[in-house]
C-alpha cells in the first residue's frame, strides 16, 4: 500500500474523490428540481406538458450515460458552443454536470411521479372540489404526501448518480476513476491494492447515505 | 320558499366512451332546496352530482350555478368551485394535516384569509359537528363518523352557496349513520341548497324537498318525498322501491 505514502498519489486520490462529490452535489440538487419540474409536466392537465415530461424521460432513460456526457462535451460544447467556462477544467465539470442531472432528473421525474400515484385519487380531488389550483394542489396536497413514498427511491437514484459521476472521466474530468486509472498505469505492481482502496471508498461514502434515506423514509411513513 | 334557480341542468349528456351515463339530463334546483338523488346502482348518480362542480365534464348540455355557465378551467373553475361544497362517499380528508388544518386550508389557501379568522370558524364549525376537541388530531386517528363531519366542516368552512353530497353515509359503519345524518337535516333546515345522493330512504323523507329519481342515465321522475314515496309514477321507480323498502 505504499502507492498512497507518496504525497502526490495521496492528492490524487483525495482530488478524484473531492471531484467525485462535486460532481454528485451539483447534479443531486439540479437533478431534483428539474426531476420536479419534470413530474409536474407529466401530471399536468396540460397536453403539450405532459407530452414534454414523457418525451424527456423516454430520451434519458434509455439512452447510456456514456452517450449524453459525451454528446455534453461533443454536441453541446464542440458542435454547439455551448461554454460555462473558459478554463477548460470549469467548463468540462459543468459540462459533465449538465449531462448528469438532466440524465438523472429522468429517474427522479419516475420516482416522483410514480409517488405521486401511491396518493389516492381522492386526495387530488377534495383538493380540486375546495378550489385549489393545479400548483396548490401539487404543492400542498400532492407532493407532501407523495414525497414520504419518493424518499426510498431518491436515495437509490442519488447513490446511483454518485458511481455514475465517475463517466465525467471520459471528458477529461478528474475525478476518482480517472486518478486510479493515472496510479495504476504507475504502479501496476499494487493493482488490486488501489482497485481495493478506490472501491472501498465508494462503499464507505454511499453505505451512509443508503441508510439515511432509509431513516428518513422510515421516519416520513405516511399513516392513512 | 322563493323560486330563484342556483342549479340548473339543461339536457346534459355524458358518455364514458360508449356508456351512455347521462341522458338528456334536465334538473333545475332552487336555493334553499333540498334535491335528494336516488336511484340503482351505475344509474349516473354520482357522475350527475360530480358534473355539478366540474368534477365530472360533460359531452353536451349546460350546467349553470348561480346564473352563470361553468368555466371549463383554470381560476375561474377554481373559484365555482370553491362555492360549491362536496362531501364524499369516502371523505377524503387530506391524510397529512390535522383535523383543523384540514377546515383552514381552503378559506386560508383559496380564499386568502388571515389563518386567525380562518382558524376560529374553523374551530366554530368543528363546534358545531361535534368534533371541537379532537381538532389536533389527524384523520386516520378519527371513526369514519368522525371524519365525514369534519369533511362537512371543511366544505361549509367556504361558506358555500351550495353543498353536494355523494353517498355521504355509505361508507360508515351502522352506528355511525346517523350522527352524520343529522347534521345534514339540520343544514337542510337552515335553508342550505343542497345535492344529496343516498340510499337513506329515512333522510330523504325527512329532510328532502324534492326526491329525484334516476335509472340508466335518465331523471326518470322527480316529486316532493311524500309524493313519490305515496305514489311512485313511473314502473322503475315502483320496481326500485319494492326493493329498496323491503327491508
Ligand atoms: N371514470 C369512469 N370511467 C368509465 N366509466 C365510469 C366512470 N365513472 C363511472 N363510470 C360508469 O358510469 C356509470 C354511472 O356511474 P355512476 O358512478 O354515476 O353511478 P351511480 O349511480 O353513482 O352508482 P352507485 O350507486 O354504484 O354509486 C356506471 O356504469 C359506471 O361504471
Ligand atoms: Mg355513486
Amino acid at each position: 500500500m505504499d502507492v498512497f505514502s507518496d504525497p502526490a498519489n495521496l492528492q490524487l486520490y483525495i482530488d478524484g474523490f473531492l471531484m467525485i462529490l462535486k460532481l454528485t452535489g451539483a447534479s443531486t440538487l439540479l437533478a431534483l428540481v428539474l426531476g420536479l419540474l419534470l413530474a409536474a409536466c407529466r401530471v399536468s392537465p396540460v397536453p403539450v406538458l405532459r407530452a414534454f415530461g414523457a418525451g424527456w424521460v423516454h430520451l434519458f432513460r434509455n439512452t447510456p450515460l456514456t452517450l449524453v456526457i459525451l454528446f455534453c462535451f461533443f454536441g453541446l460544447y464542440s458542435a454547439v458552443g455551448v461554454e460555462f467556462s473558459d478554463d477548460l477544467h470549469i467548463n468540462n465539470y459543468w459540462l459533465a454536470v449538465t449531462g448528469l442531472s438532466a440524465y438523472t432528473a429522468a429517474f427522479v421525474c419516475e420516482a416522483i411521479r410514480s409517488g405521486i400515484n401511491t396518493v389516492p385519487l381522492g386526495q387530488a380531488e377534495a383538493a380540486r372540489a375546495l378550489g385549489l389550483t393545479f400548483t396548490q394542489n401539487l404543492r400542498l396536497i400532492i407532493l407532501p404526501q407523495a414525497m414520504r413514498s419518493v424518499v426510498a427511491p431518491l436515495g437509490s437514484i442519488v447513490i446511483a448518480l454518485t458511481k455514475n459521476a465517475t463517466i465525467a472521466g471520459v471528458i477529461g474530468v478528474p475525478e476518482a476513476s480517472n486518478s486510479m486509472k493515472t496510479l495504476i498505469e504507475a504502479r501496476g505492481d499494487q493493482t488490486i491494492a488501489i482497485f481495493a482502496v478506490f472501491a472501498l471508498t465508494f462503499v464507505a461514502l454511499l453505505v451512509p447515505v443508503g441508510y439515511g434515506f432509509s431513516a428518513l423514509a422510515n421516519r416520513l411513513m405516511v399513516r392513512r | 320558499m322563493s323560486h330563484e334557480p342556483l342549479i340548473v341542468l339543461d339536457a346534459v349528456n355524458k358518455w364514458f366512451g360508449d356508456l351512455h351515463v347521462l341522458r338528456d339530463v334536465s334538473l333545475t334546483v332552487d336555493r334553499g332546496e333540498v334535491v335528494v338523488v336516488i336511484g340503482p346502482s351505475g344509474s349516473g348518480k354520482s357522475t350527475l352530482c360530480r358534473a355539478v362542480n366540474r368534477l365530472e365534464t360533460i359531452n353536451s348540455g349546460t350546467i349553470r350555478f348561480d346564473g352563470k355557465e361553468l368555466p371549463a378551467e383554470g381560476r375561474s373553475l377554481a373559484k365555482l368551485r370553491s362555492e360549491v361544497g362536496m362531501v364524499f362517499q369516502s371523505f377524503n380528508l387530506f391524510a397529512h394535516m390535522s383535523i383543523l388544518d384540514n377546515v383552514m386550508l381552503g378559506p386560508v389557501k383559496v380564499r386568502g384569509e388571515s389563518k386567525a379568522v380562518a382558524r376560529e370558524r374553523a374551530l366554530a364549525l368543528l363546534d358545531r359537528v361535534g368534533i371541537a376537541n379532537q381538532a389536533d388530531k389527524l384523520p386516520v386517528q378519527l371513526s369514519g363518523g368522525q371524519q365525514q363531519r369534519v369533511a362537512i366542516a371543511r366544505a361549509l368552512a367556504m361558506q358555500p352557496k351550495a353543498m353536494l353530497f355523494d353517498e355521504p353515509t355509505s361508507a360508515l359503519d351502522p352506528e355511525m349513520v346517523g350522527e352524520v345524518l343529522e347534521v345534514m337535516t339540520s343544514l337542510a333546515k337552515e335553508g342550505m341548497t343542497m345535492i344529496v345522493v343516498t340510499h337513506e330512504m329515512g333522510f330523504a323523507r325527512a329532510a328532502a324537498d324534492r326526491v329525484a329519481f334516476m335509472a340508466d342515465g335518465q331523471l326518470v321522475e322527480q316529486a316532493p318525498p311524500a309524493e313519490f314515496f305515496g305514489n311512485p309514477k313511473s314502473e322503475r321507480a315502483r320496481d326500485f322501491l319494492s326493493k329498496v323498502l323491503q327491508h
